[in-house]
């Protein structure tokens, strides 16, 4: 009876570490689920805003320049609050993580630059108020090496020019 | 501003340049038996003694010079500079006629000997290598200079003892532009910075008042052409080392990256963006007549030309991602080259002309290699969390690049280095420099 004793003990021990490690894994994913979708970050530590409401930026995943669901959106807010200020012009700030080589991330992030740029104009903002500059991997809001920082790097930044 | 002083060397006498010799090294495969050599301190008689002390505020340069060349041949991994506490013969003695047998006791294969003399302002300096095993003399030169110019006789030493002993030229006489680095990684200074190759005489050509990016020589190593921010706007400049005298490359209505010269030093090459789209251009520095190489609505950056100044590879992402591509010089025939998995940047022609060395990502590692010019042979050099940016040493031996490490999640333990490794692979090893670096380009030899 020892015997299945101290097998039920060690499947007691065995449930008890699944149960642990399921719950520490759910909770991990639900960690960064909150503030990334996909490798995008959707959080809101280094955002700043235009205006009420009016968030400054818009993230990107690694290696590309495409405009979420949640960028398009913030980038509408942009234009809205552009077409009710006209008098002021803005830079569109292009940035890359530090995963990449330095010279494909000036091209890279000349490119969010502009897809930011571009849908400002759809929205009916004229380009002469709007200018770009791609710092690349040069300016990391970020300092960490790691996803999470990583995707909070990936970003276009629209500031006032005037 | 730095001045580049001109080197008048004279060759006093030239003897058995053609003699046979028992010892040669082969730098074609990884060196894992460097060769003992032997560098005696150059002999310095007392009335140069005090006119060192004058003019350079050093005892004795003759020794300071000996330790220059031991350096350089130690970090060339090819050679194994023997401890002077060894040595049984006086410097002024060897340097007539060495005791071969004293010397072979050591083991030395190769012994360095020499004199010099500082007078009327101006440093003289004979140096001998002997082969200890044939019992002979190999090579004797000398040559007079600036007492100031002290370290780069030591480096045209080693210069001459590489080339003897490998049947290639040398690359100690050489210096190094990078970007100096300080600061916090959010808010990072960056200088333009030059140096001797082994990493003494360091210069800041910028203040860090803007963001300075990617320098690289011209062939003459006498100019340079980088991206600066200067005012905001991200453009190519070239700077005269010389006079200080620095512009802007052309008049792009937009961001312009990645320069390079060609071979021949007429043009630089470099990456325009426009509606963010980036695509190759050149510009000639006589005429500034501006030229569109490609034009592709992809990214295509990292130009390099081939040494014959017929080929241009360059990084595009055409294919959906970063690759490597090949193409004639005006732009026609463009092939991709890397095939392997992963990403693949910053090509760049070796200087004599077989292969392309590279930055690889793969799975969350970078990788240095090189590949033969149609893509073949890969050969991966050395792996890290990140590394990029290879800048080749003007005999094509060795490659110098950055490494920078992880940071912690609050950035801390973040650093920049310089690094070099050899062809071959062996022989990895960080490049001294004053604060944090990246960016390295190797000039071509300043002496011939």
């Amino acid at each position: 009876m020892n015997f299945s004793k101290s097998f039920r003990n060690t499947f007691l021990v065995i449930l008890l570490s699944l149960i642990v490690s399921a719950c520490a894994t759910k909770k991990t994913t639900t960690t960064v689920e909150g503030q990334m979708q996909g490798d995008v970050y959707t959080g809101t530590d280094t955002v700043k805003y235009l205006a009420d409401g009016v968030p400054d930026r818009v993230f990107f995943a690694t290696n590309e320049s495409i405009l979420t669901t949640k960028s398009r959106d913030t980038l509408r807010k942009q234009a809205n609050w552009l077409r009710e200020n006209s008098s002021i012009n803005v830079m569109v700030e292009g940035h890359a993580d530090e995963r990449g080589t330095r010279e494909y991330n000036l091209a890279l992030g000349e490119r969010r630059a502009n897809a930011a740029k571009d849908y400002l104009i759809t929205y009916g903002i004229s380009a002469d108020r709007i200018s770009v500059i791609s710092y690349g991997k040069e300016r990391p809001v970020d300092s960490g090496s790691n996803p999470l920082s990583w995707s909070k790097n990936r970003r276009s930044v629209t500031v006032k020019a005037n | 501003m730095i001045r580049i002083i001109n080197l008048f060397f004279i060759i006093f006498f030239l003897l058995s340049a053609k003699a046979y010799s028992l010892i040669e090294i082969d730098i074609t495969r990884g060196n894992l038996d460097p060769l003992p050599i032997a560098v005696s301190p150059l002999f310095q008689d007392d009335s140069s003694k005090r006119n060192s002390i004058n003019e350079l505020k050093i005892e004795n340069v003759g020794s300071e010079i000996s330790l220059v060349v031991e350096n350089n041949l130690k970090i060339s991994g090819l050679f194994n500079p023997l401890s002077k506490e060894a040595f049984l013969q006086k410097p002024d003695i060897a340097h007539l006629k060495p005791r071969f047998e004293d010397w072979a006791l050591i083991k030395a294969q190769a012994l360095i000997t020499g004199k010099v003399t500082i007078e009327d302002k101006k440093l003289k300096v004979e140096f001998r290598l002997w082969d200890i095993l044939a019992g002979r003399e190999m090579m004797a030169l000398a040559f007079t200079t600036v007492p100031s110019n002290w370290r780069r006789v030591g480096h045209i030493i080693s210069d001459k003892v590489y080339e003897r002993l490998t049947g290639e030229k040398g690359y100690f006489d050489t210096r190094i532009i990078y970007v100096s680095e300080e600061g916090p990684k959010t808010a990072r200074v960056k200088k333009l910075a030059i140096m001797d190759q082994d990493g003494f005489n360091t210069k800041y050509l910028t203040l860090g008042n803007e963001l300075v990016l990617t320098p690289r020589f011209n062939p003459t190593s006498q100019m340079v052409t980088y991206l600066s921010y200067f005012k905001n706007l991200p453009r190519v400049y070239l700077l005269d080392i010389e006079t200080g005298t620095q512009e802007v490359v052309g008049d792009f209505p937009g961001m312009t990256f990645a320069p390079r010269f060609s071979p021949d030093g007429k043009k630089i090459i470099m990456s325009f963006a426009k509606d963010g789209n980036s695509d190759i251009y050149t510009m000639d520095l006589e005429n500034r007549i501006v030229e569109r190489i490609t034009n592709h609505p992809s990214i295509d950056t990292s130009p390099s030309y081939s040494p014959d100044n017929r080929f241009i590879t360059f990084n595009s992402d055409r294919s959906g991602f970063q690759q490597i591509y090949v193409m004639k010089s005006d732009g026609s025939n463009v092939k991709r080259i890397s095939f392997g998995k992963g990403l693949y940047g910053t090509p760049v022609w070796s200087p004599r002309g077989d292969l392309i060395a590279f930055t690889k990502l793969h799975k969350g590692k970078f990788y240095i290699g090189v590949m033969r010019t149609d893509g073949s042979g890969e050969r991966l050099l050395t792996e890290n969390y990140y590394q990029e940016a290879p800048s080749w040493s003007p005999n094509g031996r060795v490659l110098i690049f950055y490494r920078e490490t992880k940071s912690n999640d609050k950035g801390e333990g973040f650093s920049a280095k310089l690094w070099s490794i050899d062809l071959t692979g062996y022989n990895e090893r960080q490049v001294q420099t004053e604060t944090d670096a990246s960016d390295p380009s190797w000039s071509s030899l300043l002496s011939n």
